[in-house]
């Protein structure tokens, strides 16, 4: 199992931002995307997610096998922590969230509204919802905004063990994860100049 | 899909406002008719038909924005796009939920207030039947608005622009039941335009609901 | 950053749809607008005075039968217009041709005073006839829901920010509102059978209004039909200025 990217070109709004990126990803390694600010890591990894069509260029791989978590982790405040994982995982067809709750330490939780929760304790079940989606491939925005040391650590080992298990993840994040493994990717490489236009929804009218 | 139905009924029924604001507003419509038209028995009984339509219409309306909104803004909807559900029979679900929790208690409400407007005793029964056949109609093609607006900041009214004229067929063939009921006379015709333009509308527009919200998506 | 370096237009169009380039778009109404405007301006004045002054008045109309000159026409051109919103819509999903959406774009104010005139000059034309302004009639409610529909979709592009993102949401409301359209005209010929006088023209010439008043009203629709393109014409050629103005300024916001 391959995750092959191949000259891929993504836009925002209209705009490219990032040109010509191509990678190949196998079972079992990690890759992490760095860049400042706007520079295209969350529309390269929504378009990965199939949530937008790529300006160009193709991917393989990644159909239906995408576990996808960004800033809003899709959280009803009004259902409660077991409620939200057992939602989750019968949407991605997967039974039972012990394993997700274990990794994540959410047992004492497991009864509380999510609305009830800290920012970190939402993140730290947002993270858990990976796990009982059962998708070979994480790709992941930021995950580690509003944790803290303990939970982050919590968050590298579950991803370690999805890497033993024959996963895939895609991190976009500016924090030290100690994957030791990982590629990283810095995606200031493949930035879309100024001139680069192919593409672009406003380059006809030029 | 079963999950996300009983996801949105538990939502519905946790966070309030599901059940209960639609039926208080069909509520005082009904009973603001009368102080509008006056309060003449013959009269009220010749338009209660027309206006028990309206009125469940409009409640329909009334809870469309919260449909895709609140899972708009959590990103329930992105994590949702990205699952193995098809994103056509999510909305369809998503809509079937909405009519569960809007559309069928304005059904069973709707003979009450019918007595409130001195509705003909023979019209209950064709009431019932029309709004039953013709709100789900309203739930899927409020889907459909709901979808083309969800990224519009408060696009409430928006979309009420959007979806009242497509409400148009809905609302003459379902009233017409109604009204022919009311008066005894033949309602087999409508009733099957009815019934024609729900099942066609449960069978097609959940695409074009879908091909809306992926854009948004985008 | 100049504007020199577009790219080259290509000098012997290939294929009808090389003109949806904007540019080649762009440079190929501006030739063939002033004449458009001089050929709508004559057969709207030639159709209008030859039916308003030399035409007798209708037997059982009197002169209001005149207003047919207006009426017609711009109740042709509010349905035309909004199947043109309808094909250059599906033109726009399809082929991904920015041209295509925003000549549906242009299309939809022009079609709306073309809806609004009809219903104006029915009004106008109906009180006289019916004594009353406005009948529930099939004819009228449909051109009323027609409106209604114009207004939604004119709403729906102003409301969205992104360009492309409108085009495509307009696009499907366009297609889904066509259907519905259609189903509401059904509906409301059901719900009431109305006033309105048959077709006034048709191809079978049946029912069709007599040959004198006939080819007067011919010219004033080939007059209207010419409007109503180098109206959209023009606006279309707004809208890619617009677009360019935008790519322009997002261009050196870039540098």
């Amino acid at each position: 199992m391959t995750l092959s990217v191949k000259d891929l070109s993504v836009a925002r709004g209209g705009v490219p931002v990032l040109i010509g990126v191509s990678f190949e990803l196998r079972a079992g390694q990690a890759m992490i995307l760095r860049g400042p600010n706007g520079s295209g890591k969350t529309t390269m990894l929504r378009t990965l997610a199939g949530l937008q069509l790529p300006l160009s260029g193709e991917v393989h791989g990644a159909e239906d096998k995408i576990a996808y978590a960004a800033h809003s982790d899709g959280l009803k405040s009004m259902l409660t922590v077991e409620e939200n994982l057992t939602f989750w995982a019968e949407v991605f067809g997967a039974a039972g969230i012990s394993a997700a709750v274990e990794a994540f330490e959410l047992h004492d939780l497991r009864d509380r509204l999510a609305g009830t929760l800290s920012a970190g304790q939402k993140r730290r079940l947002g993270l858990a919802r990976l796990l009982v989606t059962r998708r070979p491939i994480w790709v992941l925005d930021e995950p580690t905004v509003s944790l803290d040391a303990k939970a982050v650590e919590m968050f590298a080992q579950a991803v370690r063990d999805h890497l033993t298990a024959g996963g895939m993840a895609l991190i976009a994040t500016h924090i030290e994860l100690g994957l030791a493994e990982a590629q990283v990717f810095d995606v200031t490489t493949h930035r879309a100049g100024p001139d680069a236009l192919a593409g672009a929804s406003d380059e006809a009218f030029l | 899909m079963k999950a996300l139905l009983r996801r949105d009924l538990a939502l519905a029924l946790r966070a309030g406002g599901g059940f209960g604001l639609g039926l208080a507003f069909f509520l005082i419509v009904t009973v603001l008719v009368p102080f509008g038209v006056g309060p003449q028995s013959e009269l009220l009984s010749r338009i209660a038909p027309g206006i028990l339509w309206l009125g469940a219409l409009l409640a329909c309306l009334l809870s469309l924005d919260r449909l895709l909104a609140l899972d708009w803004e959590d990103g329930t909807l992105d994590l949702l796009a990205t699952s193995p559900l098809p994103l056509e029979a999510a909305l369809l679900v998503k809509a079937l939920a909405h009519w569960i929790t809007t559309g069928l208690p304005l059904v069973l409400a709707a003979p009450l207030l019918g007595v409130l407007l001195n509705l003909p005793a023979s019209g209950y029964l064709w009431l019932v039947v029309s709004l039953a056949l013709g709100t789900p109609a309203l739930s899927v093609i409020g889907t459909f608005g709901a979808a083309l607006t969800v990224g519009v900041k408060r696009g409430g009214l928006l979309m009420s622009l959007l979806v009242l004229p497509l409400y148009v067929p809905t609302l003459i063939f379902g009233a017409e039941v109604a009204r022919r009921g009311a008066t005894g006379m033949a309602t087999e015709t409508p009733l099957l335009m009815l019934a024609g333009i729900t099942l066609g509308v449960i069978a097609l527009m959940p695409f074009a609901s879908a091909a809306a919200l992926r854009v948004n998506l985008r | 950053m100049s504007v020199t370096d577009q790219k080259p237009i290509p000098k012997r169009p290939s294929s009808f749809w090389s003109y949806a380039n904007p540019v080649k778009f762009l440079a190929f109404s501006e030739r063939v607008m002033p004449a458009l405007w001089w050929l709508a301006g004559i057969c709207l004045l030639v159709g209008l005075v030859w039916g308003f002054f030399f035409t007798p008045d209708d037997f059982r109309q009197g002169s209001t039968v005149k207003i047919i000159y207006l009426h017609v026409p711009s109740a042709l051109m509010a349905i035309n217009a909004w199947f043109m919103m309808l094909v250059a819509s599906l033109i726009w999903i399809i082929r991904r041709h920015h041209v295509s959406a925003l000549a549906a774009k242009a299309a939809a104010p022009v079609g709306v005073v073309m809806t609004v005139i009809a219903l104006v000059t029915g009004a106008i034309w109906g009180q006289p006839m019916w004594g009353t302004w406005w009948a529930w009639d099939p004819r009228l409610t449909s051109f009323l829901i027609l409106f209604l529909f114009y207004l939604g979709y004119i709403a729906l592009w102003e409301a969205i920010e992104d360009p492309d993102t409108a085009a495509d949401l307009t696009s499907v409301l366009c297609l889904v509102g066509s259907v519905f359209a259609v189903l509401s005209r059904y509906a409301v010929n059901f719900w009431n059978q109305g006033l309105h006088q048959g077709a006034s023209l048709s191809l079978d010439k049946e029912e069709n209004v007599a040959d004198v008043f006939y080819f007067p009203l011919l010219v004033a629709i080939a007059g209207f039909v010419l409007l109503f393109l180098v109206l959209v014409l023009y606006r279309t050629g707004t809208e890619i200025r617009l677009r360019r103005t935008r790519a322009l300024m997002a261009r050196e916001a870039r540098t």
